[in-house]
């Protein structure tokens, strides 16, 4: 662990990390991929905004319409300094990933990336909503999903490559929610590119943990959340290299998105505002600016290097546990901070229960990655992730809990 | 919340020992119903002999409450009519949703009143009402088909 980074004090900055919960017991929170904690200093912003600052942008003509305006742009650019983009209007604002991975692949159909013959590649491991939108593209358009399978690892599997000369999209995530892997993104980006595909990516869990150089990464979309990277809810990032987002069309239509309307037709505003009909998440914008003022003052190679230890650590304790199967990597190497697991004799619905009558916060189920849990033959597993503020102790914490509901289920 | 008011001794005995557990041939309807939040799943068969339900047979798969909870359905519905199974069925729904306040009748629910603790926990809820909701649908289905085959005849 980097010798600057002091998980107390960074504690120190999310209150919610002090609560007791029923029984006095302290809140030992494992469920970060879900969403993360926020701190204080997000909050403060959001609160500031809305207390004095609080008006609509982009059309207000007075001094809070100004003052919100720059407020809200201002997190645009704050965005984009912290993934590399090249220039601001490159960030388009979305309700969350899902909205920016949906809004993707409208546009690209709408635009006739993909017909009958083509081919949209995905993987085994990807979240619900980087695996429907392209199936709903492939049934609209006639186009065939293919996709990476897994190896028994939990890593995709390479040697199977489907891109071929018919693929046009590449969709994969950076970092999987359930099985922890991460994956070669640079290298899957290249392969699309060479066969002349457009490459997405799923961020959503990379951002909140690595340090993002989307320059290095040089994909065409890269689609992520606030939420999980101690911003608010209610705002997503889809970025988009700028040439691109300009010949595209617009993807829901309204307020803000237009640059004249007639009653025969309406011409569109250029990106961002072309993909952001209506009033925009604008507290959220000002929440997630200073989330990303935050993970920047903590530095992203000190989160990185805490998850890492974190997560080593993680899976050395659990693995000594006798029935306990680690889903996916048990090496902490390209490895991000979820870790999945299943307990002999003990659902994990059951499981995550027990924990959480011992102040453990875990999330049990499919975690939106039904096709990757079949491909381990489970239907549901457990699935403690860390973050920034996770501490070894609550790793014994998670480790004592789970003894318990093997006792208690006599497993 | 105390976890032992949801994981009473008899659901967990249900769990390990299920009644009347997997799939059997024939059946009047087979209906198959998902939990889609946390997947858990139930494929379930309503037998019947004129309106006495004469076998519910089923495969589920998930946690301890959803299974013994399709356990303790084949003990109370088996070998009664398709009426007193949907009145025994209103009162495990009742209880269910009745947030921990609703006394349970032993006479009607018998092992199911080990299921009253499970009402303090709302996200298990749901557990519990999967086999029972997938029992209505193909008793319902069931004595629909029976109905229009009287009717055609």
């Amino acid at each position: 662990m980097a010798a600057t980074y002091d998980v107390a004090q960074v504690r120190d900055d999310f209150p919610i990390l002090q609560r007791r919960l029923a029984g006095d017991l302290p809140l030992v929170y494992l469920d970060s991929a879900n969403t993360s904690q926020k701190p204080r200093q997000v909050v403060d912003a959001i609160d500031a905004h809305y207390l004095a600052h609080n008006a609509n942008v982009a059309r207000a003509m007075h001094q809070l319409g100004a003052e919100a305006s720059e407020a809200f742009e201002l997190g645009r650019t704050k965005v984009a300094g912290f993934i590399g983009a090249n220039r601001r209007e490159e960030v388009v604002f979305t309700k969350n990933a899902s909205e920016a991975l949906n809004l993707v692949a409208r546009v690209l159909g709408d635009a006739g990336a993909v017909g009958p013959g083509d081919e949209i590649v995905i993987s085994q491991m990807e979240h619900h909503s980087n695996i429907v939108p392209w199936q709903l593209l492939a049934e609209r358009t006639g186009a065939t999903l293919r996709w990476f399978g897994l190896t028994p690892e939990g890593r995709l599997d390479l040697e199977n490559d489907p891109i071929g000369e018919r693929t046009k999209i590449v969709a994969v995530t950076w970092v999987s929610n359930m099985l922890g892997t991460i994956n070669p993104v640079a290298d899957l980006v290249a392969r699309a590119k060479a066969v002349g595909a457009y490459s997405v990516v799923d961020a959503s869990q990379a951002v909140p943990q690595v340090p993002v150089d989307l320059a290095a990464l040089d994909a065409d979309f890269v689609a992520f959340t606030g939420h999980k990277m101690v911003g608010p809810t209610g705002i997503g990032v889809l970025w988009g290299r700028y040439d691109l987002l300009a010949s595209l069309p617009p993807f829901l239509g309204g307020g803000e998105m237009i640059e004249t309307v007639t009653m025969e037709r309406s011409t569109f505003a250029a990106p961002p505002a072309r993909f952001e009909a209506g009033t925009p998440p604008i507290a959220q914008a000002v929440g997630l600016g200073a989330a990303v003022d935050y993970l920047s003052s903590l530095g992203m190679e000190n989160v990185a290097a805490h998850e890492q230890a974190v997560t080593a650590y993680a899976l050395e304790r659990l693995l000594e546990i006798d029935g306990l199967t680690v889903v996916g990597p048990t090496e902490p190497v390209d490895r991000g901070g979820a870790i999945s697991f299943t307990l002999d004799g003990v659902h994990p619905h059951d499981v995550a229960q027990l924990l959480d009558s011992k102040g453990v916060a875990v999330r049990a189920g499919h975690h939106c990655a039904k096709p990757a849990h079949a491909c381990f033959g489970v239907q549901s597993t457990t699935r403690a992730s860390f973050y920034l503020y996770t501490t070894e102790a609550e790793i014994d914490a998670l480790v004592a809990a789970i003894w318990h509901t093997k006792k208690y289920f006599g497993a | 919340m105390n976890v032992d008011a949801l994981y009473q001794e008899i659901i967990l005995d249900h769990y390990k020992r299920p009644h009347g557990a997997g799939l059997r041939d024939g059946g009047d309807a087979e209906v198959h119903h998902v939990n889609p939040t946390c997947g858990d799943e139930i494929t379930l068969r309503v037998h019947l002999d004129g309106d006495v339900v004469r076998d519910i047979s089923y495969d589920a798969q998930g946690c301890s409450i959803s299974q013994a909870s399709a356990s303790v359905l084949n003990d109370l519905v088996v070998g009664h009519t398709v009426a007193e199974g949907f009145t025994t069925l209103d009162a495990f729904q009742e209880l269910m949703q009745g947030k921990g306040q609703v006394e349970p009748d032993e006479d009607v629910l018998e092992d199911g009143i080990a299921f009253a603790g499970v009402a303090q926990f709302p996200a298990r809820v749901k557990c519990a009402l999967l086999s029972w909701m997938a029992f209505k649908d193909a008793a319902t289905q069931a004595t629909g088909a029976q109905a229009a085959g009287k009717e055609s005849s």
